[in-house]
């Protein structure tokens, strides 16, 4: 329902209205429909953009205490729960952590209610078929699925639609401004969701905490992100959840897009060879362990490098043993080529190989275990998969931290309110998605928790938001 | 043949897709294209004909366009997948009537076939005798001669679609995945096949033509047996098998290349080759040009238009078979032999 203010300004009126097109915000948009009521979704991207980062993810970390349709073994609460603790190392509301964890069981049949579909896993790099499920054509195409049931069930999408401006007033919002390519609208609402994930993509903001350094840092994710409702949420008294300074990151192609890269920016040959920075010197421990579980501290050590780069560098013996990136190696026949390539000086690069290679123990290679093939005397040694770099062609790899998400968020309760510094409850607002992760993710992460949180709380706010709507 | 632009587009496309992987449960292309870590010529020609062009892929990218990297598989696996036609065609200097193989020149065939027919009617033809009109010997000396010649063409076009890569053990499930077009519903749904709708008439049309084809041929194939072995003269009872055969086989190939003309038209544009337009109205048009006289034929055997309408029929049946080496008829051929392929990848 539209009508226009006195100055000609449209203005929405619904039931509830849902910032941000992810996947929190759809869930969150179909659980209000479903409770009866009237929903308005502002997506910030165009319609071919929508969906936040959800549209690059692809897989939903999920309980069962038995084996189903998509799901091996178990994965049981106590273990979900731990892994969480795990990685956070206890940062988390272990309430809300518990939550996630037991409504996860649900999301796989909620996903599937809505005709979008899982299948299991054939063989994805990560092997993740006992804990995770997996999107049919991966995360868009679950978007996809939730916008066209979203448009079944009656459910209003503006596109484009950019909030700068949110009236929150006594713990309550009354009213947002939100602004359009060719006009701006108010929109009244009972009842508010605000979805609007992190600020990972608004490069001021990172720039006011990391410096020069935040222009070498590349989005892999939507540049849609610009954390403008938490920001407005913030400077209007909501209490704050999570590090502000911190985000997540991953080491990615330095060749990638500044947004939008995703997962084919991904380099999965770190611990085959050796990693070195602009002054060609090693700074890490290449093999500490399998790469699955230290794909996410590479983010963090290339941007504390100085300029923020880093190069990956294999030999001819590695070809094969990971997944092909998007961009093709630089390839030398010799460590002094490739260095002229990266830009680095030869000499200085062809010394650190020279180095490792007499550092390098004979052991027996094998990529499947933590194998025996390490160096020593070297600072930092190569604890696992070490082999001499001798067989040319030699392959580089440029590396830039890509960030994935931020941390800081806004804090809630158990039923997705979200909280003022006061400690009260807002009376008509809920968060959920990266909005809010930062309550369960305090630092870390694991594979799949991202979109188990978005949905369940997606689920919470959007059932809260409905039902008081229409009461 | 295979342009240097149109291969760098589907290395392109393979080369993102293989760094991502979401699309693997789809459909066989990116099944092997998994297989693989680079992609020669033969490589995108082999994936370009496991692709059934559906658009799942394409709606589900977070690469496609706008986005910069610009990801259509759909789209840049069709025009690989035209070039694939000239690739493997035989005799090599015919490779360029695919890109002239529209409507006119198809329809220009056939007047050409009927004019040369018409000179051998013979005008006291009985009533329902088709061999009074045009005799025996000349249906079998025409039709056997052209259609040697297009066997032996097609017989070489899909040796040389096999040849890109050795098949090394032959399955079954090939075969029944060619005859039931599984690909086109293997993840338990229908694919998208108008817009982002999930409908299965795509397939139902497709079957309807295929088989309505098939039956087609059973029919005229038994008539022969009749004629040359038994002695039976045509023409037949409506009962008969030759007239049951042929009366369901071409209402199926009415309402099959009706239906995919109309599929055809709903086609999302972003998944179209445009420069594949001609040769698939060409062929969608010939086979229905094709069915529809050939009932007419059978309903109107016992009049005077009969004669005049068996020259139109075998016209359109000759311009129809001697384009079929050099038109869209080979797409089933060739997708035949990468799935032969696909299933000897199989672990």
């Amino acid at each position: 329902m539209a009508d226009r203010a006195r100055d000609g300004h449209a203005v929405e009126h619904v039931d509830v209205a849902v910032l941000g097109g992810g996947n929190a915000g759809l869930c969150a948009a179909l659980a209000a429909r479903r409770a009866g009521a009237s929903v308005l979704v502002l997506e910030g991207a165009p319609k071919e953009f929508r969906g936040g980062n959800s549209r690059h993810t692809r897989n939903l970390r999920t309980m069962h205490d038995a084996p189903t349709d998509l799901l091996v073994d178990a994965y049981t609460e106590e273990e979900f729960v731990t892994d969480l603790m795990r990685v956070t190392a206890g940062r988390t509301d272990e309430a809300l952590a518990r939550r996630v964890v037991r409504d996860s069981a649900e999301c796989p049949a909620w996903i599937r209610s809505f005709g979008a579909r899982l299948q299991p896993p054939l063989k994805g790099t990560l092997h993740l078929d006992r804990t995770n499920v997996f999107f049919l054509g991966g995360g868009k195409a679950l978007m996809n699925s939730y916008y066209a049931a979203a448009e079944r069930m009656g459910i209003r999408v503006r596109y484009d639609a950019q909030v700068i401006g949110i009236e929150l007033v006594d713990g309550a919002i009354r009213k947002i401004s939100v602004r359009e390519p060719t006009e701006s609208v108010t929109v009244a609402a009972k009842a508010f969701v605000l979805a609007a994930g992190g600020f990972e993509s608004n490069l001021e903001w990172l720039k006011e905490i990391w410096g020069a350094a935040a222009d070498n840092f590349i989005v892999r994710g939507t540049p849609y992100n610009t954390g403008m409702v938490l920001k407005l949420m913030l400077a209007g008294g909501a209490q704050p959840v999570g590090d502000a300074t911190q985000f997540h990151a991953v080491a990615i192609d330095g060749r990638a897009p500044k947004f939008d890269g995703g997962i084919v920016t991904r380099l999965d040959c770190i611990s085959l060879g050796i990693v070195v920075n602009k002054h060609a010197a090693r700074f890490y421990d290449e093999g500490e362990d399998f790469w699955p579980k230290r794909y996410a501290i590479w983010g963090r050590l290339v941007a504390q490098q100085p300029d923020q780069i880093a190069y990956a560098i294999v030999d001819a013996k590695s070809a094969g043993l990971f997944m092909p990136s998007v961009f093709p190696p630089m390839s030398a026949s010799t460590i002094a080529d490739l260095a002229r390539q990266f830009g680095l000086e030869p000499h200085t690069l062809e010394g650190t190989v020279a180095e490792f290679n007499r550092a390098v123990a004979v052991g027996t290679f094998n990529h499947a275990v933590l194998d025996d093939c390490r160096t020593s005397g070297l600072n930092p040694d190569k604890t696992h998969w070490a082999r001499k770099l001798d067989t040319p062609p030699f392959w580089g790899y440029p590396l830039r931290p890509g960030i994935t998400f931020t941390y800081l968020g806004l804090k809630v309760d158990e039923r997705a309110r979200v909280l003022m510094s006061n400690g009260e409850p807002t009376s008509n607002v809920f968060a959920a998605g990266e909005i809010m992760a930062g309550n369960i993710l305090g630092q870390g992460y694991v594979a799949g928790v991202g979109m188990t949180i978005g949905t369940v709380f997606g689920r919470i706010a959007g059932a809260e938001a409905g039902a008081l709507a229409v009461a | 043949m295979l342009s240097p632009e149109a291969l760098a587009r589907g290395q392109h496309v393979m080369t993102v897709c293989n760094a991502c992987r979401y699309c693997e449960a789809y459909c066989p292309v990116f099944q092997a294209m998994e297989n693989r870590t680079s992609f020669a010529k033969g490589d995108v020609l082999y994936l370009a004909n496991l692709c059934h062009n559906c658009g799942e892929c394409l709606y589900a990218c977070q690469y496609a366009p706008p986005h910069e990297f610009g990801i259509n598989v759909p789209r840049a696996l069709a025009e690989v997948r035209l070039a694939s036609y000239e690739e493997y065609c035989w005799p090599s200097f015919m490779a360029g009537m695919f890109r002239r193989s529209g409507v006119a020149l198809s329809f220009g065939l056939s007047a050409v076939a009927m004019l040369v027919l018409w000179t051998f009617v013979q005008p006291s033809g009985a009533r329902g005798d088709f061999y009074a009109v045009v005799s025996h010997d000349v249906m079998v000396g025409t039709f056997g001669v052209v259609g040697s010649l297009i066997v032996l063409s097609m017989t070489i076009g899909f040796a040389r679609a096999l040849n890109s890569s050795v098949v090394s053990t032959f399955r079954w499930t090939a075969i029944r995945d060619v005859l039931t077009l599984r690909h086109l519903h293997a993840t338990g749904e229908d694919c998208t096949s108008d817009l982002e709708a999930r409908t299965p008439w795509r397939r139902y049309f497709h079957h309807c033509t295929f088989y309505g084809f098939a039956l087609c041929m059973a029919s005229t194939t038994v008539a022969a047996i009749y004629h040359t072995f038994l002695g039976w003269r045509a023409p037949y009872a409506y009962a008969s098998l030759p007239v049951a055969l042929g009366s369901i086989g071409g209402i199926g190939l009415v309402v099959g290349p009706v239906g995919l003309l109309a599929q055809y038209r709903r086609r999302d544009v972003q998944l179209k080759d445009s420069a594949q337009r001609g040769l698939d109205m060409s062929f969608i048009l010939m086979l229905l040009m094709t069915s529809v006289t050939g009932l007419l034929l059978l309903v109107l055997r016992g009049t005077a238009v009969m004669p005049s309408l068996l020259v139109v029929h075998l016209g359109f049946v000759l311009g129809f078979f001697v384009t079929m080496p050099y038109g869209k008829f080979v797409h089933g051929i060739y997708r035949t032999a990468a799935l032969l392929k696909f299933a000897s990848e199989a672990p």
